[in-house]
């Protein structure tokens, strides 16, 4: 397996109680609850995080893309990203991901992509994602038409890295006369592009179709639901004549480690129960704006839930449900084996910063897992990379 | 007594509709909610008028073409199904979102149009004057927020829908948003040519309308001088339910006034 360092860069120094207030950390909640001196602290803090990675051996250390919430601050991932290149000579670099339907010119995302890919000399992952339904709030993009700009943005950003420019692009959404990306991606013909998502029919088929297989990474599920969406994605690849790759198979968690279970869970409550019902929770007009997801979609989600955390998850029911990983360093282990071993999952996104966990704490965790955990699962091979520049 | 539905094909694309009465033809343009129920606004209009209510493409019984993704597609739509129906000197009635598409119509073709009558209208916006965010409400807040009379609201939230009215809602919504998300539930595009409406004209507007406050009315005026204007007191976003019986007499002095 293959083990990424993930960071969300929440913004810890909340006052939870007036913040309940709103309807959501996302979107509503005033920016006025955002103190620079403490969220510069975290900056930093994150960024160090981050670039332990390396020295520990994960084979990825990786950020993501949200906007206006306190969940995370990174509306510009690449800004994090690139001060992670400078700080760091070997361990990829994965950006989980942009979200494509949110531009207005997606040839943008292909220039800074490259920027990124060259400045590291080709040690850049990148993903692709829709954006969460608040963001269609914010951003005001349509999110009837979400779905298309996604695909749209996509086949412009692929075709700007393998076809030579210039050339004009004839979309719907996007128009251009002049695509003619300089730099060119270092890696050839372009980074590796991974796919997280919540888990959806139509993404999965997509993903998996032979002329992508992307790697598809769940994210924030129950471990029954990551196990079904990793078998659907198999079973897709099967429908296309293929054998799926574990490469092509990742799981996004929360993961704590300690020295017991007893004591893992007691140092990983708080925050983990914070991120789950301060940071996450939003109502179901803010997450599943009409249109984001298909009606059928929509239909059957609306049955199961209205907004996501509006019921309080604890962290006994948290564990329970697998949505995260908490406990010794052997618990851990046979949590993520499990799921290998069930699904063939070969990329391990783990979160060992959430909520409002502290520096010190992270620390440990990070430390922790990279010794006690990762060993024992990773490829020998893995944190060997050979990029190859464009020819 | 609400009359069966029946399904007409206009450019290929299947249109749900309800018609009733005879008369001068009243097209009513439904607004973001579409026509869930045989009000006594169109009981009283079918009692005068041939009354026709069709679903816009994307609501209710109507196909969703891909092809129909704007507010003005819809206004040529409907110049088509006037066409297809060859119906002439019809009075256009229009609430909310459905005064936005009506108005829409009349600045492109007023030749099968004897009149235009909006009530509420969406498609217009000043600057500073927001519109409620119908999109952020949850369906509890926007239908408290649509009546003044909590009454109504109380009302309409203690039946549970069924799952084909959920459907249809969930469906309506969908078309909302396609149409109305962004800009959200105008047209920058609009404002600048409502000059052009030169048939005889009919504002109606909630003076609480939550959704669309009633200062608009002044800018719509200002745009269609020769408008009649009506506010109705102590009422919200849909004067064709909270001020049904006020609304329906002034529209019927409006439309049997004209000249035709």
């Amino acid at each position: 397996m293959k083990f990424v360092l993930f960071h969300l860069m929440p913004y810890r120094n909340l006052d939870f109680v007036a913040a309940k207030k709103y309807r959501s950390a996302w979107t509503l909640l005033p920016n006025s609850f955002y103190d620079p001196v403490k969220g510069a602290e975290d900056y930093a803090a994150y960024i160090e995080q981050l670039v332990s990675g390396e020295r520990l051996g994960f084979d990825i250390i990786g950020v993501n893309e949200h906007h206006q919430t306190a969940y995370g601050m990174m509306p510009a991932p690449n800004l994090i990203a690139s001060a992670l290149i400078q700080r760091t000579k070997h361990v990829n670099i994965g950006v989980f991901g942009r979200a494509l339907p949110l531009v207005n010119n997606p040839i943008t995302i292909a220039e800074e992509f490259a920027m990124l890919d060259n400045m590291s000399k080709g040690r850049l992952i990148v993903g692709f994602v829709r954006g969460i339904g608040s963001e269609y709030h914010t951003s005001g993009v349509n999110p009837a038409f979400s779905h298309e700009r996604f695909h749209e943005a996509h086949d412009l950003i692929v075709k700007s890295w393998k076809q030579p420019g210039p050339f004009a692009f004839e979309g719907e959404h996007f128009t251009l006369n002049y695509a003619n990306p300089w730099p060119r991606p270092f890696q050839n013909p372009h980074p590796k592009i991974w796919i997280p998502s919540q888990g959806s029919a139509e993404t999965i088929h997509w993903a998996a179709a032979p002329e992508r297989r992307y790697p598809f990474v769940v994210t924030f599920s129950t471990a029954e639901a990551v196990e079904r969406y990793l078998k659907v994605y198999r079973s897709e690849a099967e429908k296309f004549g293929y054998e799926v790759s574990s490469d092509q198979l990742g799981w996004a968690a929360p993961i704590y480690v300690a020295d017991t279970d007893e004591r893992a869970r007691e140092e990983a409550r708080e925050p983990l129960e914070r991120l789950f019902n301060d940071y996450l929770p939003m109502p179901w007009e803010m997450l599943i704006p009409p249109g984001y997801s298909s009606l059928a979609s929509t239909k059957a989600l609306a049955k199961v839930r209205t907004g996501l955390g509006v019921e309080r998850q604890t962290l006994e029911q948290l564990i329970e449900k697998g949505t995260a990983i908490i406990g010794s360093p052997k618990t851990v282990r046979e949590r993520i084996e499990q799921m290998r071993d069930r699904t063939g999952l070969g990329n391990m996104v783990c979160l060992l910063q959430f909520g409002t966990l502290n520096d010190e704490l992270t620390n440990r965790n990070i430390e922790r897992f990279a010794s006690d955990v990762m060993p024992f699962l990773q490829d020998r091979t893995s944190a060997k990379k050979n990029a190859q520049p464009a020819a | 007594m609400a009359p069966t539905g029946q399904v007409i094909e206009v450019d290929g694309v299947a249109v749900g509709l309800l018609r009733q009465g005879k008369g001068k033809p009243v097209l009513f343009i439904h607004g973001a909610n579409g026509v869930a129920a045989w009000l006594p606004f169109f009981e009283n209009l079918s009692g005068k008028y041939d009354l026709i209510i069709p679903d816009h493409p994307g609501f209710g019984r109507s196909d969703d073409p891909d092809w129909i993704r704007s507010v003005p597609d819809l206004a040529f739509f409907y110049l088509d199904l006037m066409e297809k129906l060859d119906l002439r000197d019809v009075h256009l009635v229009g609430t909310s979102m459905g005064g936005w598409i009506a108005s829409e119509i009349a600045i492109r073709n007023e030749s099968r149009l004897a009149s235009l009558t909006v009530v509420g209208p969406a498609g217009v916006r000043i600057k500073g004057v927001p519109f409620g965010d119908i999109f952020m409400w949850s369906n509890e807040e926007a239908t408290r927020n649509i009546f003044l009379n909590q009454a109504i609201a109380d009302r309409l939230l203690s039946v549970k829908p069924t799952d084909e009215q959920l459907d249809v809602m969930m469906k309506n919504r969908f078309a909302v948003t396609k149409y109305g998300w962004q800009p959200r539930m105008f047209n920058p595009d609009l404002e600048k040519w409502l000059h052009r409406i030169k048939i005889p004209t009919f504002i109606g507007w909630g003076r609480e309308d939550k959704i669309i406050p009633s200062s608009y009315a002044e800018r719509w005026k200002q745009r269609i001088p020769h408008a009649k204007v009506s506010i109705y007191e102590n009422c919200g976003h849909l004067p064709h339910i909270e001020a049904s019986d006020a609304l329906f007499a002034e529209v019927k002095t409006f439309i049997d006034g004209v000249a035709v």
